[in-house]
């Protein structure tokens, strides 16, 4: 098995009193792995998520990445997440930034890359997403699966080791939606560790190499996406999985 | 009304505007710099700061700007603190303006969404590059107008520097109507040099207002 980059173990997360958002979890992403985390609503995925950028402080556990803890009040934190790419559902680019200074912020100014090397590569990546002609327009201008996509190589621009992908395409329309998921499945081809949060069913057993199902906090299940979405073997996951699906509906006689 | 009357008072409400303006100025900038330091305090929520921030704003924001300049000019030197009017007025409106400019400053900052701060620090930013890069340059956008309005109101209470013996239009106005009974001549001046004053602040302010208008469209 690959090397394990992010490794997250017993993590109990807790808002004051009453019912753990995250209860006792552990989880490891490998190098190169695509991993797909589901589940319903409030189920603390995306709180998981948010974890293991620090960007959540946790009670219990410990999170690693390659061995190196991972905790907001860590000091090499600010590196560590230069390692961990983050994208957010509400895409969130910097409104006062051109689409091109959203991309070569960050490399500037927190990795000190020179200027003009980093507009470059920004250039090749908003290519890459068929957004390199909208360089000098603002966030507002754009659509929002094209901010998304922006927001992607804002992302990659750090060079990142692993992305995580925290409902990505949860806020777009559906047209919008596609051209989304067709970078993030063009990155997992690439071979590129991910950890994807998405509540698109047909998309996670594509893009998926394991695929993690939580509810209330625990890993309920995981598996290979042949195992998982044809062979599930709790009782919870096939509940949760029928409600993707619908019958024909029967007209009733009259 | 007589025009030659009101020409030969022009020098001296011309010194007068100058002095207003040289008080108001300095007022004003110190008055935003204090009002950035306070609202930042009170946005981040830093401890002890915090509460005296609170404080500090109500008092001020509570009582006259005459009576604070009253009480900088009159009761500081019985304190043993001696400062001359011109410091007075430029600590008092620096003081009174620092408590309405972080009004506004706060309310800036608390309009960038949480988020934004989150992404900067995903991309590996300090908190104080976050600050700086993402969270500041938003909120003063959206604070402009506000902002705007609040350097014209403190340069309207300037009027109130002439009971601290303080030259300026206020005083010149009323000390010649005292001398000479020129009353109309001299609050059409009065109210002409105000509008000079004023009105290219206002101007230049809602050019600044169209131009930095990115934050918040679109979304």
């Amino acid at each position: 098995m690959a090397e394990t980059i992010l490794e997250v173990s017993h993590i109990t997360k807790q808002y004051k009193e009453g019912q753990p958002v995250l209860d006792d979890l552990s989880l490891e992403v490998h190098k190169g792995e695509v991993v797909v985390i589901v589940g319903p609503s409030g189920c603390g995925k995306s709180t998981l998520l948010r974890t293991m950028n620090a960007l959540e402080p946790i009670q219990k556990g410990k999170i690693t990445y390659r061995g190196q803890e991972v905790r907001p009040d860590a000091k090499n934190i600010t590196e560590l997440r230069q390692k961990i790419g983050m994208v957010f559902q509400s895409y969130d680019l910097f409104p006062h930034k051109t689409i091109l200074e959203n991309v070569t912020l960050a490399p500037v100014l927190v990795q000190k890359r020179n200027k003009a090397e980093v507009e470059e590569e920004a250039l090749k990546l908003l290519d890459r997403v068929n957004l390199a002609d909208r360089k000098d327009d603002y966030p507002r201008q754009l659509s929002g699966g094209q901010k998304q996509r922006v927001a992607i190589c804002r992302a990659l621009a750090m060079h990142p080791e692993v992305m995580l992908f925290d409902e990505v395409t949860a806020a777009l329309d559906p047209e919008m939606v596609r051209e989304v998921l067709d970078v993030m499945l063009e990155l997992a081809k690439q071979g590129n560790t991910m950890v994807i949060v998405t509540h698109e069913m047909a998309f996670a057993k594509a893009v998926a190499d394991r695929v993690v199902f939580i509810d209330q906090g625990k890993i309920v299940e995981e598996g290979s996406p042949i195992d998982f979405f044809e062979h599930p073997k709790m009782d919870r996951t096939q509940k949760f999985l029928n409600t993707f699906s619908f019958n024909k509906v029967e007209k009733e006689a009259e | 009304m007589s025009i030659e009357t009101m020409i030969s008072y022009l020098p001296l409400y011309w010194k007068a505007l100058i002095l207003t303006l040289r008080i108001g100025w300095m007022g004003i900038v110190l008055g935003i710099a204090l009002g950035l330091v306070v609202a930042l305090i009170q946005h981040f929520k830093i401890p002890v700061l915090r509460q005296i921030a609170v404080v500090y704003i109500e008092l001020i924001r509570n009582t006259p700007l005459l009576v604070q300049l009253f009480f900088l000019y009159y009761a500081l030197p019985r304190l043993g603190l001696r400062i001359d009017a011109e410091a007075c007025g430029v600590l008092g409106l620096s003081l009174h303006g620092g408590a309405y400019m972080a009004e506004v400053f706060r309310s800036g900052l608390d309009g960038v969404p949480p988020i934004q701060a989150q992404s900067a620090l995903a991309l590996g930013m300090t908190r104080g590059q976050a600050i700086r890069k993402v969270i500041l340059p938003q909120a003063i956008s959206t604070s402009v107008p506000a902002f705007v309005a609040n350097i014209i109101f403190l340069l309207k209470e300037t009027s109130v520097f002439s009971a601290i013996s303080l030259m300026d239009l206020m005083f010149t106005a009323k000390d010649l109507i005292g001398l000479y009974y020129t009353t109309i001549e001299c609050l059409v001046l009065l109210v002409i040099f105000y509008l000079l004053m004023l009105l290219p602040v206002s101007i230049i302010g809602s050019i600044v207002e169209r131009k930095v208008r990115y934050a918040g469209f679109g979304d």
